[in-house]
């Protein structure tokens, strides 16, 4: 686009005209209905596609997740009114009483795990906010290509119509878990859900690498080649560079898992023996012999880890932004911020087998990645200093963005903490696959992420619709789920010390694991709350897109980055006349006396940038 | 008609929760927006702090009243060497993240508040610090570094596998856990100390493990219904699986590892009290003669007024699955016993084997209705594919 060779001084100053609106009137691809709203190319557009498809996921995964906690928390309490809606699921027995169906409590843990991992905190948080902001960011007019964007959209959708599908099964959909081990997964007849309910879920995902990949390879291009003129490297916003890390850290490890699913489908469908060996099940032997289950492992969790980053490292980018903008000061040691991405990136392909420590790997094999698991908490802890160094000495407000950015930071904290326990693999022996797990991927990741996002969804509402979401809900909304999320999760560090399994439908058979009834339906309760809380965030949500307080100025927080720059309701191609130049880097807040200094502002003479290299 | 009604609040509750929003936005306007934020600023700041302190008090708190139920804390002492080992490393790993919690948790919300936005306030503009930056990355890094030498150190004493001289039945004990949808098959080597061979093709209603008839070490073999073990002697258990991915996991004595369908995996623990003392410590008494852990004398079986045990005298060791293998798994349970070494002999003695119990001139027993030629060349068949990496039998 940069096809102006002299620069004059004035467009130095106020960017450069690439004659975008010269021959539009409209835009011809956002003439109709469909093209607007449906299959639309605009980046901004397809952002909301990817947030308002995981708010509805988010919404059936955790509806799912309090059916389950309701068999956890109350295993007695008869659940016969759910049999309008679940059907057979419901096994009301003699007396009336109705209990939750073994197969499809598993089938809910494992859909909801799914949901919530890939079509949510993976589509839902990478998938909006980096196509909402690669190109506002950056200074671009759209993706580098619009429509592999708007295919990596319905990619995702199908995916999800897919797997939405697979719940109306007869035999319910997949119930051996998120991360679907063979050989539960690869024979058919192991479980109800591992035959139909399995396919469709392969089906569903391998599908949604594809999503993966062409988003990121939008994303990765675009950042690459579109930066507009001055927008070095170093002076990206840090959600750029999570996002761009994100990307990357997709496209490597996503085709990974398309690969172990192949191996999986041939296992399940021609007879080949990757992931089986020596199987006797329902009364005869399998022909299989020769295949590993541990290569499935391997290979799963080799995606599995990375994708664990790919959920928070958007996180990270957007609660670095908000908690700068909005404490009025730089993010506090950009270049450590962007290292310790880029280490974590790094490290995040060789620490996989701390999933496996317990699998029968080779225990010398697991000395290695004790030590880069535990060195991964080094720029973890860069990470987590950096962001309280920032608040220090700021002039912070407590709006709903950075209430739930401040509240990350504590998530990251608690969750960060117990990941080192579990990463020492001599402490993992008595803690694998038990609560304390399901209490350490829940803060750090679960809900973390989810607080990632909900920031991300405040600050920037009026970039997306021209409004602003209801403070007082927002931060009610806040209050609620925060200290809720503790009360749900904190508890199950105790549960897992006690040495209590994950993954059990209950605990009556054992003396051992029988003794926290109490503590359980306190959970379910805890969880129930939560939920109502979160409507309230969803009516916030969709009351306010039509009726929320307009959005007045147009860089409505007094922040530096170039999507403010753009006008309210901005149409496709985002700034009508010229794109910006950027002349410094994006944390200039309390510099020199001035509140903020946006990035479109040229250095004064003798001002050293400190986006500089 | 319950659906309506729940259709129906939850829009009613849409509506009060749209109208509260409404009013405090217009009461912000009337009182003026920078007013209202600022005010808003410090309520929220101040509710951070008290999170904060809520949050430490019930941390703390919460601990101390579940630290009986937990492992390695209170009565629950570890059952097995290596146990204590990991009970060390555990908390110091504990010690050390739980200074860390406590010192960014205070900065994190301590900070917020003091920095809120108010009038006349004004941030400080510092972009970065290097030597702060170094501080906190050494500091971690060394941290980590201990952790990380202290915690293979204890990894590698505990997977380390018997040593290659050792003499099964007198330098240690190898037993067989087998899982299978939904329970746990367990086999002891008898007499010759040495578990015979196993071919999963061999599996059937008579014949559980697969053992292979043909290998003599099989005919000492046991399958007793519950593990019993002797305090103080090294076990060794050769994990199994005969379908799907099962683990072998013995809660109070750290054990845990998975079961392969198609690769044997093992782990290797000495248990250290018997059941009975395990009893004694749960139920003890302090030197006024009330009891130290009260939860443990409540009655074992309320539901029968007529049984006078308390929950401290019937309890028992437990082996259970930790990995997700269908829709039984949270119901494999096996009782696990420590005996002393002379009532471990005892036991022993009364044990059958389960060929001489249920194979011997029976239909499957190899040695029926079949010449000698036949019997020999199946013989030699089913031995080269037993699939043995047992060690004793390496021996
Ligand atoms: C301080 C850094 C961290 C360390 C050392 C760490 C370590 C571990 C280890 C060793 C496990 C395996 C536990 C087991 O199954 O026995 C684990 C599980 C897990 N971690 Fe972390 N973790 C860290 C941070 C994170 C982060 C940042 C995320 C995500 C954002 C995350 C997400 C998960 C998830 C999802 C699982 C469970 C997967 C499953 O079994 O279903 N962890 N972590
Ligand atoms: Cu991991
Ligand atoms: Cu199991």
């Amino acid at each position: 686009m940069a096809n102006i060779d002299i620069v004059t001084q004035e467009e130095l100053a106020h960017g450069h005209d690439d004659h975008h609106d010269d021959d539009h009137h409209g835009d011809k691809f956002q003439s109709g209905f469909f093209s607007r709203y449906v299959f639309s190319m605009d980046h901004k557009t397809i952002a909301k596609q990817f947030l308002i498809t995981g708010i509805i996921w988010a919404i059936i995964g955790a509806a799912m997740s309090i059916v389950f906690r309701l068999q956890l928390g109350f295993p007695e309490e008869s659940i016969a009114w759910l049999k309008p809606i679940l059907g057979k699921w419901i096994v009301v027995d003699d007396a009336g009483i109705g209990s939750l169906d073994q197969d499809f409590y598993y089938a809910l843990v494992t859909m909801h795990g799914t949901i919530l991992v890939f079509f949510v905190l993976t589509a839902g948080l990478s998938g909006t906010f980096s196509n909402l902001l690669i190109p506002l960011h950056i200074g671009a007019r759209d993706m580098a290509s619009p429509m592999l964007n708007m295919f990596s959209y319905w990619f995702f959708f199908l995916a999800g119509t897919i797997m939405f599908a697979s719940l109306f099964l007869s035999t319910g959909p997949f119930a051996g878990g998120w991360t679907a081990y063979p050989p539960l997964s690869a024979v058919q007849s192991s479980m109800s859900g591992s035959g139909a309910g399995m396919t469709l879920w392969t089906v569903s995902l391998v599908l949604f690498v594809v999503s993966v990949l062409l988003g990121g390879m939008n994303y990765i291009t675009t950042v690459i080649n579109m930066r507009t003129k001055g927008m070095t490297m170093w002076r990206l916003p840090l959600p750029i560079w999570a996002f761009l890390v994100t990307a990357i850290l997709g496209l490597l490890s996503f085709p990974v898992l398309a690969s172990a699913f192949f191996l999986m489908i041939f296992d399940r469908s021609f007879g080949t023996s990757f992931y089986l060996s020596e199987i006797f099940i329902n009364n005869a032997p399998l022909e299989n012999v020769g295949g590993s289950p541990i290569l499935y492992q391997h290979l799963f969790w080799f995606l599995g880890h990375p994708e664990v980053y790919i959920i928070i490292l958007p996180a990270f980018g957007i609660v670095s932004e908000v908690l700068s903008v909005h404490s009025r000061k730089p993010i506090f040691g950009y270049k450590a911020m962007v290292m310790s991405i880029l280490a974590i990136a790094v490290l995040a392909f060789i620490v996989w087998a701390h999933h496996m420590f317990m699998s029968g790997i080779n225990p010398f094999i697991a000395n290695i990645f004790v030590l880069f698991t535990l060195i991964i908490a080094v720029p973890s802890a860069v990470k987590v200093f950096n962001w309280i160094a920032t608040l220090y000495g700021g002039n912070i407000r407590f709006n709903s963005a950075n209430l739930f950015a401040i509240g990350f930071v504590s998530l990251f904290i608690s969750g960060g903490l117990t990941g080192i326990f579990l990463g020492n693999s001599a402490i993992d022996i008595p803690l694998h696959d038990t609560y304390f797990v399901v209490a350490h991927f829940h803060i750090v990741m679960g809900v973390a992420a989810f607080f990632g996002m909900f920031a991300g969804i405040y600050h920037w509402f009026p970039r997306m619709y021209g409004r602003f979401m209801n403070e007082t809900l927002g931060r009610l909304h806040f209050w609620g789920t925060m200290i809720g999320a503790y009360a749900i999760f904190w508890p199950m560090h105790y549960m897992g010390m006690a040495g209590v399994p994950r993954r059990y439908y209950n605990f009556t058979a054992f003396e051992s694991f029988n003794q926290f009834a109490a503590m359980n339906q306190f959970i379910t309760i805890a969880a129930i709350v939560v939920f109502a809380l979160q409507i309230v965030f969803v009516i916030n949500f969709f009351y306010s897109i039509f009726n929320g307080r307009k959005q007045k100025k147009m860089n409505p927080y007094g922040a530096n980055t170039l999507e403010w720059t753009a006008p309210v309701n901005a149409g496709h191609g985002n700034w009508p006349g010229a794109i910006p130049h950027v002349h410094r880097w994006a944390y200039d807040y309390g510099k020199d006396g001035q509140e903020f200094i946006p990035q479109t502002v040229p250095l004064k003479p003798g001002e050293k940038d400190m986006g500089a290299h | 008609m319950g659906s309506l009604i729940i259709i129906l609040s939850v829009f009613l509750l849409g509506v009060v929760l749209v109208q509260i929003g409404k009013v405090n936005e217009l009461s912000s306007a009337i009182r003026g927006e920078q007013e209202s934020e600022y005010s808003a600023n410090t309520t929220h700041a101040v509710f951070g702090l008290l999170f904060m302190v809520g949050f430490l008090v019930l941390v703390f708190g919460s601990f101390f009243y579940y630290k009986n139920s937990m492992l390695g804390y209170g009565p629950l002492t570890s059952a097995s060497k290596h146990g204590w080992d990991i009970d060390y490393i555990f908390n110091v790993t504990m010690v050390i993240t739980v200074i860390v919690f406590v010192i960014t948790h205070i900065a994190l919300f301590v900070y917020a508040f003091q920095y809120r936005n108010r009038p006349g306030h004004v941030a400080k503009f510092i972009p970065h610090d290097n030597r702060l930056e170094i501080i906190w990355m050494v500091i971690p890094s060394i941290v980590m570094a201990i952790l990380v030498v202290g915690g293979l150190n204890v990894w590698n004493n505990t997977m380390i596998d018997i040593a290659a001289d050792a003499v099964p039945g007198k330098d240690f004990i190898e037993i067989e856990g087998n899982g299978q949808q939904f329970g746990w098959n367990l086999r002891y080597p008898g007499p010759d100390n040495r578990l015979g061979g196993t071919y999963f093709k061999k599996i059937s209603s008579s014949n559980p493990l697969g053992q292979v008839w043909e290998d003599p070490k099989n005919h000492d073999d046991f399958q007793p219904s519950n593990i019993v073990l002797p305090k103080g002697m090294q076990v060794r258990v050769r994990i199994t699986s005969r379908d799907v991915l099962h683990n072998f996991y013995l809660p109070h004595h750290k054990v845990k590892m998975d079961a392969v369908p198609g690769m044997p995996t093992h782990f290797v623990f000495t248990p250290t009290i018997t059941t009975a003392e395990y009893r004694e410590q749960l139920g003890e008494l302090d030197s006024k003669g009330n009891p130290l852990y009260p939860e443990w004398h409540t009655p074992a079986d309320p539901s029968d007024p007529e049984n006078k045990l308390k929950r401290y005298e019937v309890f028992g060791f437990e082996l259970a699955c930790a990995e997700l293998c269908g829709n039984g798994h949270f119901s494999m349970r096996k009782e696990v016993t420590i005996v002393t070494p002379e009532e471990y002999e005892k036991w022993l003695g009364e044990q059958t084997s389960y060929y001489e119990a249920n194979i011997k001139g029976k239909e499957e027993d190899v040695k029926i209705g079949k010449t000698e030629v036949e019997a020999e060349s199946e013989n030699k068949l089913s031995l080269e594919n037993a699939k043995d990496q047992s060690i004793s039998n390496i021996n």
